[in-house]
């Protein structure tokens, strides 16, 4: 069973690009904890503060286009680097889709209703997701509220989360 | 059923299908520089995988930060450097004979129609203005590339996008693509192919097709294709005159590539051009254009011209005509780095370079350098750049900074006025 779990925080923005996931300018570090603290220092949302709103947080929710802009992998290494290895959103940018697969991490697709209702549960407490990628279903509990959410990946992106990323299963079988 | 362009490649090239909609692809061609690359190899060489498919179909330049900037910048340049020697990748481009990626590789012949092509870079797209499969992707992707020569993609749908009418004087290929994402918005190509035709396609010089191409990742889009025609045949003639007894039969072979009558789209845009005005951007996202008339007037710090989308000869040829013997605005700071040594040395040869200094520009070796903030050309806090290049977003050319989207001429107009201007070269301006 493969699953995947902690705090979430919502991003209420569509079109949160690569730049403002890990500015260009971090690009020229070769280890990838590097990245770490400068996540999202350049994110355009109001009332945002990197440093203070993703510590302790594990799980992305946000709209659409995420990831938009830049092939560069140093997006979900930076994530990474963070803890976070879940980004859950109305739709994502072909390129950094493939990445956060290609490196074992979980890009998760939902519908506007589904999303809304994540972003406004937070409350006092924030809300709590865990995945369960076998049985294709998210559990979010918020405060005393619990509910699950079903989801679907392809066979392929299963395939890649399971084997840790594209490296081995490229090798093995071409 | 007839097929799309990137359908006949795909067709071509599939090695496997592991999973429904997934097509692993043979690669022909794998391209590389020193920000994606050296994670990479690194990573190979740390899985005990040091090794390329073919050192002949991977290509590699430093171009990002070059000359390097700092200690950092010069051990990605000597990782990427070491590993070409080590593997004996036949083309490796070091400074002085580097250039930007995608201008320096199509200008070294390494692009066919019906390639597949990778590249570690998000414009690697431009590359199908020959008619070829080409697409940005992590450095994961690019270390499958790297070592087994494939990589995988699941099935893109085709939108076609067609032009025509006639482009006015003054509004180029660039002005094209602005409102072509304009209209189809950041994320109006997610997961599709773009094939761009129509007459005015066709009219357009290869590098103008380049500067379509190169923007089709800003409305999401995997590769933005042009249909390879005689214009790609007289573009790579030099390349392939051992290949093919003539021009004719080189065309033929690349009408492989052409779309069926009866190609199925997902979508179909069509765009009249014969009103197109020079576009600008105004905002954070590529999507965000208004006419240049209407952001007249707005302060510019900073003029850039360069980059993979607007730094070949043909954009330098048009900016010089703007500012021949006239002189910048005294507030502004304008550079131009030509896209690759050729480029510089056709530009030296022209006498471009000389308009330009006589008008006060910086001329900067081949460099992505200012595009994306990361080496010469930086934004402060608060400034605010014309820019020939592709991408708009928050920082991009420096924290804080401000970025807008326009040709080479109006970026040559704006830097003469000190503010946003159209240019000369376009008949009804206001």
């Amino acid at each position: 069973m493969t699953t995947f779990s902690g705090t979430a925080l919502c991003l209420d923005r569509a079109d949160i690009n690569t730049d403002e996931i890990i500015p260009a300018r971090y690009l020229t570090e070769i280890d990838k904890n590097v990245l770490g603290p400068h996540l999202m220092e350049d994110l355009d949302l109001a009332g945002f503060d990197p440093q203070k709103d993703l510590a302790g947080i594990n799980v992305l929710v946000t709209r659409e286009n995420f990831g938009c802009g830049s092939s560069r992998e140093h997006a979900p290494w930076a994530l990474e680097a963070n803890g976070i290895r879940v980004v859950i959103a109305e739709s994502f940018a072909r390129i950094f889709y493939q990445n956060m697969f290609n490196c074992g991490m979980l890009a998760i697709t939902l519908d506007t209703k589904q999303i809304d209702r994540l972003c406004n549960a937070a409350g006092p407490s924030p809300v709590h997701i865990s995945v369960d990628v076998d049985a294709g279903e998210i559990t979010a509990t918020a405060g005393p509220d619990t509910w699950t959410i079903p989801f679907t990946l392809s066979g392929f992106e299963k395939a890649l989360v399971k084997a840790g990323g594209w490296v081995e299963y490229a090798d093995q079988n071409y | 059923m007839g097929k799309t362009i990137a359908e006949k490649i795909f067709d071509d090239h599939r090695v496997d299908q592991p999973f429904d909609g997934v097509t692993v692809l043979r690669l022909d061609r794998v391209f590389c520089h020193e920000i994606t690359t050296p994670t990479a190899i690194q990573d190979l060489v740390a899985r005990g995988k040091d090794r390329v498919f073919d050192p002949d179909k991977i290509k590699a330049v430093i171009d990002h930060v070059t000359p390097a900037k700092d200690a950092k910048t010069a051990l990605q340049g000597k990782v990427l450097r070491d590993w070409a020697r080590r593997h004996k990748i036949t083309d490796f481009f070091d400074i002085g004979r580097n250039g930007v990626c995608h201008a320096l590789f199509p200008e070294k012949g390494f692009v066919r129609p019906g390639f597949v092509i990778i590249m570690g870079d998000s414009h690697t797209c431009t590359h199908g203005a020959f008619g070829a499969f080409a697409a940005g992707v992590g450095t994961t992707d690019l270390e499958v590339g790297i070592l087994k020569g494939v990589c995988a993609f699941k099935k893109p749908d085709t939108l076609k996008i067609e032009i025509f009418g006639h482009l006015q004087p003054g509004v180029f290929a660039k002005d094209v693509i602005l409102e072509v994402i304009r209209r189809i918005t950041v994320n109006g190509a997610t997961n599709q192919v773009i094939e761009f035709c129509g007459p005015v396609v066709d009219a357009m010089s290869m590098e103008s097709r380049m500067t379509l191409s190169n923007m089709a990742v800003e409305a999401g889009a995997t590769s933005g294709i042009c249909r390879p025609d005689a214009v790609t045949v007289e573009y790579l003639w030099p390349f392939i005159k051992d290949e093919y007894p003539d021009r004719d039969a080189a065309l033929a072979d690349f009408s492989r590539y052409l779309p069926d009558d009866d190609a199925v789209y997902a979508g179909q845009e069509t765009i009249d051009v014969t009103d197109l005005v020079p576009l600008t951007t105004f905002g954070y996202k590529p999507d965000q254009v208004k006419p240049v008339s209407d952001m007249a007037g707005t302060r510019v710090d900073q003029v850039y011209i360069g980059s993979c989308t607007n730094g070949r000869i043909e954009d330098l040829w048009v900016a010089a005509q703007v500012v021949k013997g006239k002189k910048i605005a005294e507030t502004i700071r304008a550079i131009v780095s030509p896209a690759t040594a050729d480029v510089f040395s056709k530009a030296m040869d022209d006498g471009l370079i000389k308009i330009f200094m006589d008008a006060g520009f910086c001329v900067t070796n081949p460099t992505c350098g200012a595009c994306l903030g990361m080496s010469n050309g930086v934004l402060a806090s608060g400034e605010v750049a014309a820019a020939t290049t592709n991408r708009n977003f928050n920082g991009r050319m420096g924290k804080g900074g401000m970025v807008h989207l326009m040709s080479p001429a109006t970026a040559a107009a704006t830097a003469l006025a000190g503010t946003i201007a159209n240019s000369p070269l376009f008949a009804q301006q206001d």
